[in-house]
C-alpha cells in the first residue's frame, strides 16, 4: 500500500478527497491518503513545492500561479482533476444585507446576480455621497476564483474593485470574526463560512456563486510537475480513486455519510447538519430565508471533474484583466500546460465515467444543458452561463479582455 | 553571539511560543523584537514596525495575509520576499518540519538571515518537544487515573488488596501483550455493561 501525503483546508469542497480516504476508494486503487489539515494556502503551496506533500487541494489559480512564477520563483504544478465547480457565495454584513434587499425592492432575486449587482453599485454610491468610507470585502486569496468572481460581478455594474470598494485578504478561518467585529462589511468565500456568518446572524447571503458562473472552476488536485512525471502509474490510481469518491460523493443517497465523515474534528470540525445543507444546495440566504440551488457545489455531474483547459485559460484571463499577470505567448502557452485533460483521460479510461469529446470549450456558451461527443456513456455539460451573458473563447484571450470597459 | 541589527517581527497563534522565540532571540543578542498580536489589521500593523524579518508560525492562517502584502509590494515601504533559497532546500526543510516561516526584506544578506532562521528553527523545535512532553504527561496522568478505577473493580469484585489487585492487571496484560491501561480500560466498559449502577 502507497502512502500519498496530500494536503487540504478544511472546506466543504474538499469532500471528495475526504470519500476518496474515508470510504475506502483510495484503498482498493492500493492507495493510503494521508490527509494534512493546512491553515492557509501559502502553507499549501509551500508544503507541495518543497515536497512535504505529494498532492494537495488546491485553489484553481494556484496551480497556474506556481507555474508562471507569480509569487514565488516559477515551480510547474499541474492539476488533473477538478474537485468540483462553484460552491461559493458572497455575503455582507446584516444592516448592509437589509439595506440592498430595500434597494433590490424588498427581496434579492437570486437568479439576477445581474440586478443585486446593480443595487450593490447604488449602495456604494449612496455611501460614497454620505462620506462613508468604501466597503471592505474580503477574500481568502488574490489567485482564488472568489476574488476573480468578485471582481468580474462588481466591475459589471461598474464598481471599480480597487477604487470604489476595498478588497483586503482575510483568511477564511477569520472571516466570520473580522464580519462580527466590523473588520470588514462582507466577504466572498467558499462554505461553510457564508453558511456560518447566517447562522451566527452577523451577515446575509446576498449572491451565489453559480448564479455569478454557473459552472465555475474551483479546486483542483494540484501535484508538481516532477512528481507527476516519476510517478505516473501512482498518480493514475490517485486520479482513479478520485473519481469512484465523486461519484459516490455527488449521490444524494451518500450526503449523509458524507456530511457526518467530514463533520468530525480532523476534517472540518462543523456540524453535519450545515454541511449536509450545503452539499444538498440548500442554502440559508437569511435567517428567514432558503435558496435551492442545485448546482451550488457540483462534485461530480456534468463532467464536474473533467480539468478543462478553458477554465485555466479563463483564471489567466482574469489575471491578466486585474494585473496580476503581464500577457506573453509564453505566459499563455504555459497556462495550456497546467489542467491535464490527457492525463484524466489516460486514467479513466476504463472508469464508465463519460468523457468530453474535447479538452476546451467556448465558456459561457451554453445556455441549457446539452448532450456532447463524449466516448461513451451519456454526457451532457452546462449550462455554463456567466451572469452578464458573455462569452470566453479560450482561443481569443485578448480580444475577450478588450470587451470590458477600462474601470 | 549575533551582531547583526535587524528588526524582527514575530507572528504566531501561540503566545507562549512566541515568548519562547522573542527570549531566545535576545539571548542571541537580538533586541529589536516585535511580537504582532493583531488580527484584523495585520498589514498595517507590520507596515508600521518595517521590520527587516518576519518570523511566522506555519498554522497560522494569517500567513496568506502576509503573501499579499509581499505580492502587492506597493504596499509597504520595504518590499519583502519569503526567503526562499532554492539551492538551500534542506533548510527550507527543516524549517517546515519546525512549522516556522520566515519572510525577509529583499536584498538583506543571506547570512545575515540564515542564523536568525536557525535559531527559529531551533526554539520551534524546543517549543514542541516541551509541548510533547506536557502531552505525554497528562496522557500518563490520565492512564493512572483509569488504572486506579479498573484496581478498584478488581479489589471490590474480587475481595483482593491493592496490591493483589494490580498484581492480576498486570499478569492480564502480560499474558495478552497488551498495556495495562488498555486492560484497564476494557474491564471499565465491561463492568459498566454488567452494572451500570456501579461504573466509574
Amino acid at each position: 500500500m502507497k502512502t500519498l501525503r496530500i494536503g487540504f483546508v478544511p472546506l466543504v469542497d474538499s469532500a471528495v478527497l475526504i470519500a476518496a480516504k474515508a470510504f475506502g476508494f483510495a484503498e482498493a486503487e492500493g492507495l493510503e491518503i494521508a490527509l494534512s489539515k493546512e491553515a492557509s494556502w501559502a502553507n499549501i503551496r509551500d508544503k507541495l513545492v518543497y515536497r512535504h506533500l505529494d498532492g494537495a487541494h488546491m485553489l484553481a489559480g494556484l496551480p497556474i500561479a506556481a507555474t508562471l512564477g507569480l509569487s514565488r520563483a516559477p515551480t510547474p504544478v499541474i492539476a488533473a482533476f477538478s474537485l468540483g465547480l462553484n460552491g461559493n457565495a458572497v455575503t455582507l454584513a446584516t444592516a448592509l444585507a437589509v439595506r440592498l434587499e430595500a434597494i433590490c425592492g424588498g427581496a434579492i432575486d437570486f437568479d439576477d446576480a445581474g440586478a443585486t449587482a446593480l443595487a450593490l453599485a447604488a449602495l456604494v454610491a449612496e455611501r460614497a455621497a454620505a462620506g462613508a468610507p468604501p466597503l471592505r470585502i474580503g477574500v481568502p486569496h488574490r489567485f482564488s476564483s472568489h476574488n476573480y468572481i468578485l471582481r468580474y460581478w462588481l466591475a459589471f455594474a461598474g464598481i471599480d474593485p480597487d477604487r470604489d470598494v476595498q478588497l483586503v485578504i482575510v483568511p477564511p478561518p477569520l472571516i466570520v470574526d473580522a464580519l462580527t467585529e466590523s473588520a470588514i462589511d462582507g466577504f466572498c468565500v467558499g462554505e461553510p463560512w457564508s453558511s456560518v456568518a447566517v447562522d451566527a446572524d452577523v451577515g446575509r447571503i446576498v449572491a451565489l456563486g453559480c448564479r455569478i458562473w454557473e459552472r465555475g472552476v474551483e479546486k483542483v488536485l494540484g501535484v508538481r510537475g516532477d512528481w507527476a512525471e516519476a510517478n505516473a502509474e501512482t498518480l493514475a490510481a490517485l486520479l482513479r480513486a478520485l473519481d469512484a469518491a465523486a461519484r459516490w460523493a455527488g449521490d444524494e443517497a451518500n450526503r449523509d455519510a458524507l456530511a457526518g465523515e467530514m463533520a468530525r474534528p480532523e476534517h472540518l470540525d462543523r456540524s453535519a447538519g450545515l454541511i449536509s445543507r450545503v452539499l444538498a444546495g440548500q442554502l440559508r440566504v437569511s435567517p428567514t430565508a432558503v435558496v435551492d440551488a442545485p448546482d451550488f457545489l457540483m462534485l461530480y455531474r456534468d463532467a464536474a471533474n473533467f480539468p478543462w483547459v478553458s477554465q485555466a485559460q479563463w483564471l489567466y484571463s482574469q489575471m491578466v484583466r486585474w494585473g496580476q499577470a503581464t500577457p506573453s505567448p509564453a505566459a499563455e502557452a504555459a497556462v495550456r500546460g497546467v489542467f491535464r485533460p490527457d492525463l484524466y483521460r489516460r486514467a479513466l479510461a476504463a472508469s464508465g465515467t463519460p468523457m468530453p469529446g474535447a479538452n476546451a470549450k467556448v465558456e459561457g456558451a451554453l445556455a441549457a444543458p446539452l448532450p456532447v461527443g463524449s466516448a461513451r456513456g451519456r454526457l451532457s455539460i452546462g449550462p455554463d452561463r456567466f451572469f452578464d451573458g458573455r462569452r470566453f473563447d479560450p482561443d481569443h484571450l485578448a480580444a475577450y479582455l478588450e470587451e470590458f470597459p477600462a474601470p | 553571539m549575533m551582531v547583526v541589527a535587524l528588526r524582527i517581527a514575530i507572528i504566531d497563534e501561540s503566545p507562549a511560543r512566541a515568548a519562547v522565540l522573542e527570549a531566545g532571540l535576545r539571548d542571541a543578542g537580538l533586541s529589536d523584537i516585535n511580537v504582532i498580536t493583531e488580527r484584523f489589521q495585520l498589514l498595517r500593523q507590520v507596515a508600521d514596525i518595517a521590520p527587516d524579518v518576519v518570523l511566522i508560525d506555519l498554522e497560522s492562517p494569517r500567513r496568506d495575509v502576509l503573501d499579499e502584502m509581499f505580492a502587492v509590494s506597493r504596499a509597504v515601504a520595504r518590499p519583502i520576499a519569503m526567503f526562499v533559497d532554492h539551492s538551500d532546500m534542506s533548510m527550507m526543510e527543516a524549517a517546515i518540519d519546525a512549522g516556522v516561516s520566515a519572510y525577509v526584506v529583499d536584498g538583506l544578506r543571506k547570512e545575515r538571515i540564515k542564523s536568525v532562521l536557525d535559531l527559529s528553527i531551533a526554539r520551534f523545535n524546543v517549543f514542541r518537544r516541551l509541548q510533547d512532553e506536557l502531552v505525554e504527561a497528562r496522557s500518563e496522568l490520565a492512564d493512572r487515573k483509569i488504572i486506579d478505577i479498573a484496581k478498584a473493580i478488581v479489589m471490590r469484585q474480587r475481595g483482593l488488596t491493592e496490591d493483589a489487585a494490580y498484581a492480576l492487571l498486570r499478569s492480564a496484560a502480560m499474558r495478552q501483550s497488551r498495556r495495562i491501561v488498555e486492560i484497564a480500560n476494557a474491564l471499565i466498559s465491561a463492568e459498566s455493561l454488567l452494572d451500570p449502577g456501579t461504573a466509574a
